[in-house]
């Protein structure tokens, strides 16, 4: 898929991702939208995956995990729409009986979740367990993980951190959305990061940085980011965004972090997100 | 009368060593976590022989818990090892999200549970582990009483499919189960017939039971004695068989009350068949340094607090 397609595609993921909050009546849109132009890389362009042939295991293929579960409508969209499930599932997210849990689970049978998150911190631990596992058998792909920056906050992390370099878990491939905005305000102001780029450094990884909004810009990224795999060092990508991009009301602000359009404003929304490839 | 002659005294965790070496030529499968604390967890014996396949995690077991989560969906069996607190209450988040809800194939090997951890004190005695686990959707929650048996639950724990709490100790302990039993999880082991009263036990208190049920039986009473070593998914029909025969029941554990395996007969029984209840547990304390046996005492999980239960509840019954 060239530049101009995956464009046009996550157009359509943020339309999928207004929608679905706004049916659900709660969620959230903020990070979903932040992160959208991200998932359409990887799920299109990047990873080595085959959506028929899924398997926990995910032998012979990259696999990811997404650690900062809230933002479970832009990985629902971009499942679908890669053809893990019917995309029409969309439309029960958030509703009883529904696989498309507020959070992920693998709970209810949703192909392409491996592991439950939601509670934050967790996900790269568990990135880099099933790396650890693909190194043991031999199999040279790949392990992805995304996490938020607030989420970076959890101590956990760190533990994470210390691990993969300590013991050179260099099969991983980790993503922090950048986008310094988290319920209580700003990372600034709630916890502040700090010198972020120099921590991940220290703590000894591969430290990539990347305008998660410039789709070439990404995908060379995410290239520059494998070919420093198998090197002895765990590799991240900080990747600044804009939560709440590419709708003018919710672009920029925590405002939009767990909170649903309504009606009026779900209308505003999907204005400025054409129809691309097609609604649910 | 002498019924069961133990053959020794060793540590349950060493049984974990064992059944974890065993099961591990066996199965390629398997791998080892450890938290800084190989030695005690006995896995040392595994880490040598399989070094690719045991991971040192380092004084970080939350990063320990969720890395065994995402080796267990890449396919592999993992035994997360450290200390009963450090496996249960300080990673609950940990063992609710990526294990117990994600359903991944994770063994959490808790060793020094319970008061007998000894001089340590209550910060690592932790008597709440049963109740935290056994409260969790899909975990299966296993407390051994000795050597063999703790060994024949290991294997039995890797065979299994699903989250598993193994739950053992740290002091020298009597061997007196089998050497090759059969262990299947979820069911009861009776030990000795009886009609008089039921006495189920967990752990180190299984021992204790023994040594209680042939103190009964020299006083004229007929003990039924159940070795319970899976707490969930709990032996429902052993329990409510030997009920009706004996009409009240006794049980024990190195464990709160809150949370333990009598609380868990306790619902069972006045569900579907209320009875006297006593319950050898420790209630609503934390523990203290000390001795492991000076402390089975001190906190009334000794063979005379057995025994003293015993004749309270059938005269309950009267």
């Amino acid at each position: 898929m060239d530049t101009k397609d995956l464009s046009l595609l996550a157009t359509q993921v943020r339309r999928d991702i207004i929608r679905m909050v706004s049916a659900a009546a709660s969620g959230h849109p903020g990070g979903s939208l932040g992160a959208a132009d991200l998932m359409v890389v990887l799920y299109f362009h990047t990873l080595k995956h085959n959506p028929a042939t899924f398997t926990m295991k995910g032998e012979g293929q990259d696999v990811f995990y997404l650690s900062n579960g809230h933002v479970s409508p832009v990985w629902y969209s971009v499942l679908a729409r890669s053809g893990y499930f019917p995309v029409p599932e969309l439309a029960t997210f958030r509703m009883l009986d529904s696989r498309l849990q507020g959070h992920p689970t693998p709970a209810k049978g949703l192909p392409g979740v491996r592991v439950a998150s939601g509670s934050l911190g967790q996900g790269l631990s568990c990135a880099i367990g099933h790396a650890l596992g693909k190194k043991l058998d031999g199999d040279e792909n790949l392990v992805y993980v995304m996490m938020g920056d607030g989420e970076t906050e959890e101590g956990q992390v760190w533990e994470a951190a210390m691990f993969a370099a300590g013991k050179k878990v260099d099969n991983l491939i980790a993503i922090v959305d950048w986008n310094n905005q988290q319920i209580d305000g700003s990372c600034e102001e709630v916890m502040s990061l700090g010198d972020y780029p120099a921590k991940w450094k220290a703590f000894g990884w591969e430290v990539l940085q990347m305008d998660g909004h410039n789709i070439p810009e990404i995908i060379a990224t995410l290239d520059k980011a494998k070919s420093l795999t198998g090197n002895g060092k765990p590799v991240i990508i900080l990747m600044k965004t804009d939560m709440g991009r590419g709708v003018d009301f919710m672009c920029g602000t925590n405002e939009w972090h767990g909170k649903a359009p309504n009606k009026e404003q779900t209308e505003r929304a999907l204005a400025q997100l054409p129809e691309t490839v097609g609604d649910y | 009368m002498k019924r069961f002659i133990p053959t020794g005294k060793i540590d349950t965790r060493s049984g974990f060593g064992k059944g974890l070496l065993e099961v591990a030529r066996e199965n390629d499968n398997i791998v080892g976590l450890c938290a800084d604390l190989t030695g005690s967890l006995k896995m040392d014996a595994f880490k040598k022989e399989f070094p690719h396949r045991f991971y040192e995690a380092g004084i970080a077991e939350a990063n320990m818990i969720s890395m065994a989560a995402g080796l267990a969906v890449e396919g592999k069996i993992p035994f997360a090892g450290t200390f009963a607190e450090f496996a249960t209450a300080r990673v609950y988040d940990q063992i609710r999200q990526s294990v117990a809800y994600s359903e991944a194939n994770v063994k959490i090997a808790a060793s020094h549970a319970g008061i007998t951890l000894g001089e340590d004190g209550a910060t690592h005695q932790i008597m709440e582990d049963i109740g935290l686990m056994k409260m969790l959707p899909n975990m299966v929650v296993i407390n051994p009483c000795d050597f063999n048996q703790t060994k024949a639950a290991t294997i039995a724990a890797a065979k299994y499919k699903g989250p598993v709490y193994l739950r053992f100790g740290r002091p020298a302990v009597p061997v007196f189960t089998p050497e090759d039993q059969v262990f299947e999880i979820g069911k009861a082991v009776k030990m000795i017939e009886g009609k008089d009263v039921t006495v189920i036990a967990t752990g180190h208190l299984v021992w204790k039971a023994v040594e209680a049920a042939e103190i009964l039986e020299e006083k004229g009473y007929s003990v039924e004695l159940i070795n319970i070593h899976t707490i969930k998914p709990l032996d429902k029909e052993a329990i409510i068989a030997s009920v009706k025969k004996t009409g009240c029941v006794v049980t024990a554990e190195e464990h709160l009350r809150n949370g333990g395996l009598g609380d868990s007969v306790a619902q069972l029984l006045a569900l579907e068949l209320p009875a006297p209840l006593e319950m050898v547990a420790v209630d609503d304390i934390f523990g203290e340094s000390g001795k492991p046996d000076e402390l089975l005492a001190h906190f009334h999980l000794d063979t005379v607090d057995v025994v003293e239960a015993a004749e309270k509840v059938m005269a309950r019954k009267r």
